[in-house]
């Protein structure tokens, strides 16, 4: 191509004057208690934005030519205005790919669905056994997913997509869990599992061993068609490049937009230290986008630190910023999965002082404040038809 | 984080470049320092356009009566073979069909 001035992956890491995709996180409210929650979901927030702020949001995404929105929570169908925005989201040409535990995703909700245009579909499950996944995401979710994805087939949605984080519990699932994507016409879409939100207690246990993590490497390698939203770039150290842009997008190419108008710098680090500004602020979420001083800091060149005169570097870029930040090591040094077990090493030596914690939450509570242990056994397939 | 699911643009196949063409109706183009970028609304795809000339070009096939004329129009004689690869590979990802 003439005229190349610069690596394209150079220049997203200096960032874009719009992201090319975001989250959009509509509410913290959830019926479910997943123990890995990115976000810590459960209780509503009473500052959450209005449908009308909403709305002038999906505006300033049409101004500033975002393709797409990744729409989640919390519980995005728990929002009484759901259907309403992603409707006003596609006719403003945003696109909207949602995350859903499928608990509301009723045989009309679903007909709905595969009426619009440029709405993709995303099924959470964890497990692909209602055994495997209920111990992560609550009694009785494996099989309201799975009602949620019968639906979806029988109002001809077309190719949605199933998620999956994976887990050391479920990696060895990997095969079972294409063979439901395929009986469906699905695609199937796995995340890394990254100590955010109530992750933050469950990492140590729950996130794959080194080993579990080279197979994982291995398998995505043979199914190019396996979706992973680019977020196993740090195995990419083990050899061949994984498929995507193997870069974190965070404030430079990609950012969170919370459901109270918190702007964070990725949807895994929801903690006043990535906190870049406010949608209600002066000049909304494009100023924050443009000129908060943190997405700034982001876009310049980064130090390798501790990672510098590894020779993987090019490939794994340090790793996730957010798994870096949970675990409580230094940002400039190895990703706590590193392929290479820097990471291990460095977890071990690590101040148990400056492990940070999730310090923002929504897990529900009981009466006396106390968190209630996670998951809990959920009451919602009596409401399902509301 | 993760920054999309979609995929790097695939390598060329058949481009008949005295065919009318144009940019694919459920492609939108956000212009970029470095070019522009392309997310297909049918398949999903992300793509890009990696100088600002080739934007230009690909802006502008829907004026002309062949791809060989918008390129003949627009681009210096010694850079039209270069050209006429990207956009076999901006057919082949469905970022221009032929009108």
């Amino acid at each position: 191509m003439p005229a190349e001035v610069m690596p394209l992956r150079e220049r997203f890491t200096q960032g874009l004057d719009a992201p090319i995709c975001l989250t959009w996180e509509l509410t913290y409210a959830c019926n479910l208690a997943c123990v890995h929650c990115l976000s810590s979901s459960g209780r509503r927030d009473p500052m959450e934005l209005t449908p009308a702020e909403a709305r002038h949001i999906v505006d300033e995404l049409a101004d500033m030519k975002v393709f797409y929105v990744n729409i989640g929570g919390g519980e995005p169908m728990l929002r009484p205005d759901f259907f309403d925005l992603v409707g006003y989201a596609v006719d403003n040409k945003v696109g909207v790919k949602f995350s859903t535990n499928g608990t509301r995703l009723t045989a009309e909700r679903a007909r709905r669905l595969a009426a619009m245009d440029y709405v993709d579909v995303q099924v959470s499950i964890d497990g692909a056994l209602a055994s495997t996944n209920d111990s992560v995401r609550g009694e009785g979710s494996f099989a309201a997913a799975r009602t949620a994805m019968d639906n979806l087939a029988a109002a001809n949605f077309g190719q949605f997509k199933i998620s999956v984080v994976v887990t050391r519990e479920n990696v060895t699932q990997l095969d079972q869990f294409a063979a439901i994507a395929e009986s469906y016409g699905a695609q199937l879409r796995l995340t890394r599992f990254r100590p955010s939100g109530r992750g933050v207690e469950t990492w140590d246990r729950l996130h794959p061993t080194a080993e579990q993590q080279r197979m994982l490497y291995h398998w995505l390698l043979e199914r190019p068609d396996v979706l992973t939203g680019d977020s196993f770039f740090h195995l990419s150290a083990l050899g061949a490049p994984l498929d995507g842009l193997n870069l974190c997008g965070a404030g430079r190419v990609v950012c969170l937009i919370d459901p109270v108008g918190d702007v964070y710098a990725c949807p895994f680090v929801i903690d006043k230290e990535f906190l870049a500004g406010n949608v209600r602020g002066d000049g909304g979420f494009a100023a924050v986008w443009r000129q908060s001083d943190l997405f700034r800091s982001l876009r310049e060149p980064q130090s390798a630190g501790a990672c510098a005169s590894c020779g993987s570097y090019d490939a794994c870029q340090g790793g996730c910023m957010a798994a870096k930040f949970f675990t409580g090591l230094p940002l400039d040094g190895p990703d706590p999965e590193c392929v290479f077990g820097h990471g291990e090493d460095a977890l071990a030596a690590r101040d148990a002082a400056a492990h940070p914690g999730a310090a923002i939450g929504h897990s529900k509570v009981d009466r006396h404040g106390t968190p209630i242990p996670v998951p809990t056994p959920v009451r919602f397939r009596t409401r399902a038809l509301a | 984080m993760s920054v999309t699911d979609e995929r790097v643009e695939a390598p060329a196949r058949e481009f008949d470049p005295d065919r009318a063409w144009r940019v694919h109706p459920q492609v939108a183009l956000r212009d970029e320092s470095f070019g522009a970028l392309a997310y297909h609304y049918g398949t999903r795809r992300l793509l890009f356009l990696k100088s600002r000339p080739l934007v230009d070009l690909v802006s502008a096939l829907d004026r002309f009566e062949s791809a060989t004329a918008a390129i003949e129009s627009l681009v210096p004689e010694n850079e039209r073979a270069q050209y006429t690869r990207a956009l076999a590979r901006l057919a082949k990802s469905e970022v221009i069909d032929a009108r």
